[in-house]
């Protein structure tokens, strides 16, 4: 076993007991940062195979935004967690489909693609081990190239999606309330010392 | 105990994953790392000291001139961080009776740690960064979010209605001026063809190109986010002591408090060094190219012109705290979201079409 094989095998262990950290916590803000956790151990598994780009970008966008947003929502709201409980044993069964399936799917996709490797493998070499990184080899850069030539109407297909639904949920929360305090921030910025302060001259009095 | 070091290095140097020089590249990781980390604390240490010289100067008071050591003949009053941090450290660390322990003692460390991590990608003199990584900046950009989890946890950890006002104010203000500071990086990174803040520096050599020149706009949206960031004066409603008492911190007491009070200090620095790495040339001589001749040190870039850029912005850091009122919390998100985000979209948009058109300091890439 290499140090290599060795980190993974540690950060997986890691990566799996924080996962289920996630779903045993009885406190909702205990389960946030569990997934924060496991978000931080799968970017060092991406960081092991040379993914740097990806690893970064899950710390920044899922830690450093999402997360926050998230543990900002969840501190706000009063969950009642024997409420949540309670319907644990009537949807369990429904929640085992769902998992077997995900579990088929994601399965079908390793073994497609690892097969699909093996075959690509077998003509240059014999092992399933990629073939190591060239000298200078950027992940970022291969990344951003791939993305902008050969993905780029996926690319803009994904951004275009995600505009419109940041402006469907803009638009939900676009309502005018009765009775609301608003300050005019135009007004407050135009205002001059004069609109204010009146200095008013008077003659001195003596007592 | 020597052999059982020896034995931990002989197994690491055995497993098969250990190049011979390996072992050599963590010792002297290591040791640079301990040596960075102290030249941070102690600059930390009398940048505390000089903040309140500075805002004593400008408020026509003397700040700290008693203690000194050792008896050296230089101003009084350099001796004070260290008297403060001896103090610091016999207090006692008070856990209120309601509080989360486990997470009311991480979030300090989680505030600090990131803070010192990012030092690790700062050009800090011609070829020398501790982790010359390609994608540097995004390293940076993605621990300085985390930074804020300290702050979250603190407040939600204390149990205290305070400590948690500051706690929500925090969340929603950093992820308000991280974008405007993420857009802001955007545009260097596309006037100099890199994430590498080593390529971003090389990338300034030459006549006004500095990239405060052509993206002034850019630069002090970065510098203004910056001072949010790090919930600085005038944006330091997280902790407003008028209205939520000390907000996140208000629960800590001894060293817990003084890690946050490192962590802010820290970031202060490191916000001073990047905004000079990325719109100042980093350790570059302001001279480099208009003079040919005379001493090395004035013409050659090195740590001093880093220090001198930085201690600049320090000092403007300590400026803003003494001359400007606290920004309301409302003021605060629309600066954020409809001020700096929309300047830094069309700044960002002027900039895409200088560099297809390759018009001047633009085109560097």
């Amino acid at each position: 076993m290499t140090f290599t094989e060795i980190l993974f095998y540690v950060f997986s262990a890691i990566l799996v007991i924080s996962s289920i950290g996630v779903i045993t916590a009885r406190n909702p803000v205990h389960s946030a940062l569990f997934l924060v956790f496991a978000f931080f151990n799968s970017a060092v598994l991406w960081l092991l195979m040379d993914a740097e780009f990806l690893a970064i970008v899950l710390v920044l966008v899922y830690v450093g935004a999402v997360m926050v947003l998230f543990l900002f929502v969840v501190m706000m709201l009063d969950i009642n967690v024997a409420q949540m409980r309670a319907g644990f044993t009537k949807f369990a069964p429904l929640g085992i489909v769902v998992a077997l399936i995900v579990i088929a799917e994601i399965g079908s996709v390793v073994w497609l693609k690892s097969s699909a490797i093996d075959a690509a493998a077998l003509g240059a070499s014999s092992g399933v081990a990629a073939p190591a990184a060239a000298e200078g080899y950027s992940n970022t850069q291969a990344l951003g190239e791939l993305l902008y030539t050969q993905y780029l109407y996926p690319l803009e297909l994904a951004s275009v999606l995600l505009l419109v639904a940041i402006v469907a949920a803009i638009s939900l929360t676009m309502h005018k309330r009765t009775g609301q305090k608003v300050q005019d921030i135009n007004a407050q910025v135009a205002v001059n010392a004069k609109d204010r302060i009146r200095i008013v001259k008077m003659v001195t009095e003596k007592e | 105990m020597s052999s059982v070091i020896d034995n931990a290095l002989a197994f690491i140097k055995s497993l098969p994953g250990s190049t011979p020089g390996s072992m050599e590249f963590v010792v002297w990781t290591v040791v640079i790392a301990v040596v960075m980390f102290l030249s941070i604390i102690i600059f930390m240490a009398f940048l505390t000291l000089a903040e309140r010289r500075v805002i004593g100067s400008m408020q026509a008071r003397i700040g700290p001139n008693r203690i000194k050591a050792f008896g050296l003949p230089i101003f009084r009053g350099y001796a004070q961080p260290f008297a403060d941090v001896i103090k610091l450290m016999l207090k006692e660390i008070i856990i209120p009776s309601s509080a989360n322990k486990f997470l009311f003692l991480l979030a300090p460390l989680l505030a600090a740690i990131p803070a010192l991590a990012i030092w690790a990608i700062v050009p800090l003199w011609p070829g020398f960064t501790v982790a010359n990584i390609n994608a540097g900046l995004l390293y940076y950009l993605a621990l300085a979010s985390t930074g804020v989890y300290g702050i979250i946890l603190a407040g939600w950890a204390s149990n205290s209605k305070y400590a948690f006002l500051g706690a929500m104010r925090a969340a929603a203000q950093v992820v308000a001026y991280e974008l405007a500071m993420g857009f802001a990086i955007i545009g260097v990174v596309m006037a100099s063809g890199s994430l590498n803040l080593g390529d971003i520096i090389e990338a300034q050599r030459g006549h006004f190109s500095w990239f405060f020149i052509p993206l002034f706009p850019l630069f002090i949206v970065y510098f203004i986010s910056g001072i949010a960031e790090t919930n600085r004066a005038p944006f330091d409603v997280v902790e407003g002591e008028s209205e939520i008492v000390a907000g996140f911190h208000v629960d800590y007491s001894g060293m817990a408090f003084a890690l946050f009070f490192v962590a802010e200090y820290i970031n202060m620095i490191l916000i001073s060094a990047l905004t000079s790495v990325f719109f100042f040339g980093g350790w570059m001589s302001p001279l480099d190219g208009w003079v040919t001749s005379g001493p090395a040190w004035l013409i050659h870039g090195s740590l001093l012109w880093l220090w001198l850029k930085i201690c600049f912005f320090l000092f403007c850091f300590l400026w803003f705290r003494a001359t400007f009122p606290r920004y309301r919390y409302d003021q605060i998100m629309r600066l954020g979201w409809k001020v700096f985000i929309p300047v830094t979209l069309v700044w960002i948009a002027v900039e895409a079409v200088m560099v297809i058109l390759k018009v001047g300091p633009w085109s560097a890439s």
